[in-house]
């Protein structure tokens, strides 16, 4: 791996990285379009959708409420896809499963960075201070570019680290990788879809009338399964 | 998005001129650059209402605008979208000449309930919604682009209509918002969003899974029993360990049987 791979990886990590909180949360940082875009990088955009939807499934259970602490899913998303995607389609259950577990590993951290990060702000604002409290326009201007600035190589460093420690630690699991391959997509397909029917039931148990929806849907959603 | 208004308070309503409203939009886009655990949006706040505040008079160089704007900066919470409401009605108290006193009342009573309404409205409603509405697509098969160019158009065709919708609202109301907080789409929404998602789950669930899933459909039947158990152990689970880390768990355990075996 040279270090010129790494730097398309790192930029898009850091562009969606920033889109999580700071700018423009437009929802580019979401596992379903980061991992399709990270797999774009590698020339197998439809590799990283499929990887970017079982990891949209897990998303669900973690939205961004409040001042509530989250998993960043911008950068770890183009990690997996990045990862799942460089390796051939005949190891696809080995290399879904790396991905899988690169992307909810770099999330852990990338959570991490942003409490770290909220906390380098508010050193920032209390070392300005003075010209905050004289409304100095200069001051509020600056705060805002060196937070997003901040956010962006907070983003692309960790997107670069995680890439560099767990791509080749992805290749050599699924070099010698022994569980049989259809039945490991199946397992991480069965655990990110029951991560979302626990979310789901967080998110709408409470709403009336929910249940039947969710249950007509089901029948619904078995039904063009199986019909197709 | 209709607002409930009561048309002289529109017509008293002075003119943003275009340029202001554009700057101050794009800016509601970068309102979360400086979130901290002290102020939190309020420097944010601040950045937004910087295009408007430049319309006191006197300027940029006056005590007015000087003071207003560390008036602005100081903490304050809301979603971030619907920030917008709050970015718009405090400019018009400050262009209005609103005494300060008021305005801090204003700005303390506005911040619960635009945080409220803007969770349950979209991190709550529309984002899983349009999330789960793509994820069923690509259960059908759409392609890659067609999914992607779905969820983001939808997803940011809501987005930014809130945004632009708060801001106006906001500038045209001014200290008086609260009624306009009453709009059919923030009142009744989230219950009816809530609903289409919860539909939308059912539908994307087994249909993302199936394609995930691919030519291994002789598992399918194991796969939903598994899902439904494993759906049951989260929610049991709830408050004690996030989902998401007990994924990590799962699949690292795998990941280490596979390897070790």
């Amino acid at each position: 791996m040279i270090a010129l791979d790494v730097v398309p990886v790192a930029l898009l990590g850091g562009v969606l990285g920033l889109d999580v909180v700071s700018f423009p949360q437009a929802m580019i940082s979401r596992p379903l379009v980061a991992a399709t875009l990270g797999g774009a990088l590698i020339g197998r955009p439809s590799s990283g959708l499929l990887l970017g939807a079982a990891l949209e499934l897990i998303a669900l259970e973690t939205l961004p409420f409040g001042a509530s602490r989250y998993p960043e899913w911008g950068s770890a998303s183009v990690v997996g896809g990045v990862i799942f995607a460089s390796h051939p389609e005949a190891a696809q259950g080995a290399a879904m499963t790396m991905g899988m577990v690169s992307a909810l590993a770099t999330t852990l951290v990338g959570g991490w960075t942003m409490v770290k990060l909220r906390q380098l702000n508010a050193v920032w604002a209390r070392k300005r201070r003075a010209g905050l409290e004289a409304g100095s326009r200069g001051t509020v201007i600056e705060l805002q570019l060196m937070g997003m600035t901040a956010d962006f190589v907070r983003g692309a460093a960790l997107t670069a680290i995680a890439f560099l420690l767990l791509m080749p630690i992805a290749t050599a699991c699924v070099a010698i990788w022994s569980t049989d391959l259809r039945l490991s997509r199946a397992i991480v397909v069965a655990t990110a879809a029951s991560v979302a029917g626990g979310a789901a039931w967080k998110l709408f148990h409470s709403t009336a009338g929910a249940r039947l929806f969710f249950v007509g849907g089901l029948a619904l959603g078995l039904f063009m399964l199986f019909a197709t | 998005m209709t607002s409930t208004t009561a048309p002289a308070a529109i017509a008293a309503s002075p003119e943003l001129p275009f340029g202001t409203r554009c700057a101050m939009l794009l800016r509601l886009l970068a309102i979360q650059g400086a979130w901290n655990y002290e102020t939190l949006l309020g420097n944010g706040i601040g950045f937004c209402m910087e295009p408007a505040l430049r319309r006191l008079p006197g300027g940029v160089h006056s005590p007015e605008f000087h003071a207003a704007l560390a008036r602005e900066s100081r903490y304050f919470n809301a979603h971030p979208y619907l920030a917008s409401v709050a970015v718009g009605a405090l400019s018009r108290a400050e262009l209005d000449g609103e005494p300060p006193e008021r305005i801090e009342r204003f700005r303390t009573a506005l911040a619960g309930p635009l945080g409220s309404v803007g969770d349950r409205l979209v991190w709550a409603g529309w984002l899983p919604f349009c999330s789960l509405a793509s994820l069923a697509l690509f259960g059908l098969g759409a392609s890659t682009l067609t999914v992607i160019a779905v969820f983001l158009v939808m997803y940011n065709v809501g987005h930014l209509a809130l945004r632009i919708w708060g801001l106006n609202t906001g500038w045209n109301h001014g200290l008086r918002v609260a009624t306009a907080l009453g709009n059919p789409v923030l009142r009744r929404g989230p219950q009816q969003i809530g609903r289409a998602a919860a539909l939308a789950t059912g539908i994307a669930i087994p249909l993302a899974l199936g394609r995930v899933i691919g030519s291994s459909r002789s598992f399918m039947g194991g796969v939903l029993v598994a899902v439904a158990l494993g759906s049951f152990v989260i929610v049991r689970l709830q408050g004690r360990i996030e989902g998401w880390r007990l994924s990590l768990i799962v699949l690292a355990a795998l990941v280490l049987i596979s390897v070790i075996r």
